[in-house]
């Protein structure tokens, strides 16, 4: 059925009431996926689009039976609105927040790998399950039910992967966006694991960037662990060494962590890759068809 | 963010480290008086830059008397220092730093930390090869760099600073001070978020003290909003002009070398963007990711930062409209283009929601507007377009 939400998830919003929740939940609502409310300290309640507002988590969870919840609060609040989320009961906490301290993703990680729930973020688009759910920013109509799992830790990169597989009339099962931050909740480990293991999920699209050496630890995890076809592609080539590129992760330091390395590493683990962000639905395209799973 | 040595070493003294004396000096006339302040033999006059290897590049002198501290001091405020680390141009170098002489000491040691991604947890590393490059020694002899993972939930112990210590070879009262030393350090850096903190080199004096002669502190952009008193220690002089503007902005900008100006949303196909356009047989000539309004005033912004490059003979947009409508980005771009008078080509690929009402009306303003199909398209007709200038 796709990995960590489906049409079944019951979703929360936090920061409900604010600009940011209010316009991606009507959007999340229109395309059918079940938000069942949100919470706003002090605006408990209230309605808010029809659904109930809450003041604490825990309140809406137990009112709500809700799976997961989505943070659009602004940064500063972003720690103590996940650790509330972690101790309210929630499975899944999707962080889209930009600009979370990194010290305090330190202790965040911690908690919630501690408390066995999944984050996914911060600085992300979200997740999507095509024609079944919704929880982030992004574009519901490019996206295309099917079988292909997309992880990036780029937003509008992953657009791109989704709607260059669509037009070649491939879909997707779930699209993961672990965000560009350098302490994210879920790496791109988890989540290839998470799509080895989904029968619905026949093949992986992996897009990274440069910074820091998890698309390396990847690679080496795929060669292992992964049995499904694999497509990486790496940003971030003419990147110049230590200047940060827009994410807070997205930087070449002390040598380490550029897009040649990782692309070596992909090498090294046979792992079909493409250099140009034009060609990531083709090269999946081609490799399917190479190994007779589609025509 | 970074920080100077001057600003570093009196945050870190404020956490109890022994740092080496200096004075701060913005002319001849201050640095003369700063060496006399110091009454010692010699002192080192040096420059205050956001780079490393300085010595090398020769902006750290040793002086002999008032007189020679003035005349370094003038020889270096004023001018831009280059080193390994800094582009052709250098840094400017507005003060320098007169500091007490140090030398000679026992041994160079080593003290640096920062956030590490891998295991996530901050990590503070000592080693006794100090006063070299610690990239040098972490390739040639990486068992020379002892580690100490922190516990985050339970933060820096007493006996890690102490093992730390010990494989330093230090005895006696240095094991005390060097415990504080450590401690302290950690303490200064979760309690000001800084990525990465370097102490090169830590001097154990022949009197068997430890002293603090450089200091290097980078902050987490991410968290200034909480440390108005440090973000107040920005020296915008040592960052690119542009960037600087950028930022002002909200927009993130980096400069590059080529002549093919960028603007994008979103960093990853920000980046993408830029590499698309190598593989075409182009030159990026910057990283601009315009965020997810791509709004006229935000257009408008970005126009003028990529313009004010003039090495950019052509711009490629490359907007992703996800939610927000290609349409109403075509009339930004539009209206932006007329605003700020853009001469040169630009080629723009709009997606996503009426991808095609935008790029018809990017066809229909008689503007210099070329509209593309999808990143092939639009890399191959930028770079065209410079290639025939």
């Amino acid at each position: 059925m796709s990995v960590l939400v489906n049409k079944d998830t019951k979703v929360l919003v936090q920061g409900f009431t604010g600009k940011n929740g209010t316009f991606h939940a009507e959007q999340a609502l229109k395309v059918g996926t079940k938000v069942v409310g949100g919470v706003t300290p002090g605006k408990g309640g209230a309605e808010h689009l029809g659904l109930p507002v809450f003041n604490t988590m825990k309140d809406a969870v137990r009112q709500t039976q809700a799976d997961a919840s989505v943070i659009y609060v602004p940064a500063a609040f972003a720690k103590d609105s996940i650790l509330e989320a972690i101790d309210s009961g929630v499975k899944l906490i999707v962080c889209i927040t930009e600009g979370v301290p990194t010290i305090d993703m330190l202790y965040v990680k911690k908690a919630v790998d501690e408390a066995g729930i999944r984050l996914i973020g911060p600085n992300c688009p979200g997740v999507i399950t095509p024609g079944e759910c919704k929880i982030g920013i992004m574009p519901w109509h490019i996206h295309n039910p099917g079988r292909i799992g997309i992880v990036s830790r780029s937003g509008t990169l992953t657009y791109e992967a989704v709607a260059q597989t669509t037009a070649l009339g491939l879909g997707q099962s779930t699209c993961i966006g672990i965000g560009g931050d350098p302490i994210p909740g879920t790496s791109h480990i988890d989540a290839l694991k998470l799509f080895q293991d989904d029968p619905d999920t026949d093949a992986i699209v992996m897009i990274g960037e440069i910074g820091g050496t998890a698309e390396e630890e990847a690679a080496e995890f795929a060669r292992s662990y992964v049995k499904k076809p694999v497509v990486g592609y790496i940003a971030g080539v003419t990147a110049p060494k230590g200047k940060r590129m827009g994410h807070a992760g997205a930087i070449i330091s002390g040598g380490k962590g550029t897009a040649e390395e990782k692309f070596k590493a992909f090498e090294k683990a046979g792992i079909a890759y493409t250099r140009s962000p034009a060609e990531i639905g083709k090269t999946m395209f081609e490799l399917l068809k190479s190994k007779g799973m589609i025509k | 963010m970074n920080l100077h040595e001057y600003q570093a070493k009196e945050l870190l003294a404020k956490y109890g480290l022994p740092v080496q004396r200096g004075i701060l000096a913005n002319s001849a006339e201050e640095a003369a008086a700063a060496y006399d302040q110091l009454g010692g033999k010699f002192a080192v006059v040096k420059a205050q830059v956001h780079a490393g290897g300085r010595g090398k590049a020769g902006g750290v002198k040793v002086v002999k008397s008032r007189e020679e501290a003035a005349e370094v001091a003038k020889s270096l405020i004023g001018t831009n220092l280059v080193t390994y680390q800094t582009d052709a141009a250098g840094q400017p170098v507005h003060s320098v730093l007169v500091c007490e002489d140090m030398y000679p000491v026992q041994r160079e040691l080593y003290l640096g930390a920062v956030v590490d991604r891998g295991s996530q947890r901050i990590v503070f590393m000592v080693s006794t090869e100090g006063g070299v490059e610690i990239e040098k020694v972490a390739e040639e002899t990486p068992e020379k760099i002892i580690k100490v993972e922190v516990n985050p939930l339970v933060g820096m112990q007493p006996f890690q600073a102490r093992d730390a210590a010990f494989a330093l070879g230090l005895t006696g009262d240095q094991l005390k001070t060097f415990e504080k030393l450590m401690l302290g350090a950690y303490k200064a850096f979760v309690e000001n978020d800084f990525a990465l903190f370097e102490v090169n080199p830590l001097a154990l004096r022949e009197n068997g003290q430890l002293a603090c002669v450089d200091g290097k502190i980078n902050l987490d952009s991410n968290a200034l909003y909480r440390h108005p008193d440090l973000l107040a220690q920005r020296d915008k002089s040592q960052e690119n002009e542009r960037e600087v503007k950028a930022s002002e902005f909200d927009l993130n900008y980096v400069a590059l070398e080529g002549n093919i100006g960028c603007m994008v949303n979103g960093a990853g196909l920000a980046m993408a963007t830029m590499d698309i356009i190598k593989l075409k047989g182009g030159q990026p000539a910057n990283f601009l990711d315009v965020g997810g309004g791509a709004t006229k005033e935000r257009v408008i912004e970005a126009f003028k930062l990529i313009l004010a490059d003039s090495s950019v003979k052509g711009v490629l947009i490359n907007i992703f409209g996800g939610i927000v409508r290609c349409d109403m980005i075509a009339e930004a771009i539009i209206a932006a283009v007329k605003e700020v008078n853009v001469t040169v080509p630009v080629v723009v690929r709009l997606e996503g929601n009426n991808a095609e009402l935008g790029a018809k009306i990017l066809d229909e303003s008689g503007l210099k507007l070329t509209s593309a199909q999808g990143l092939n398209d639009a890399a191959e007709k930028i770079v065209a377009a410079v290639a025939a200038l």
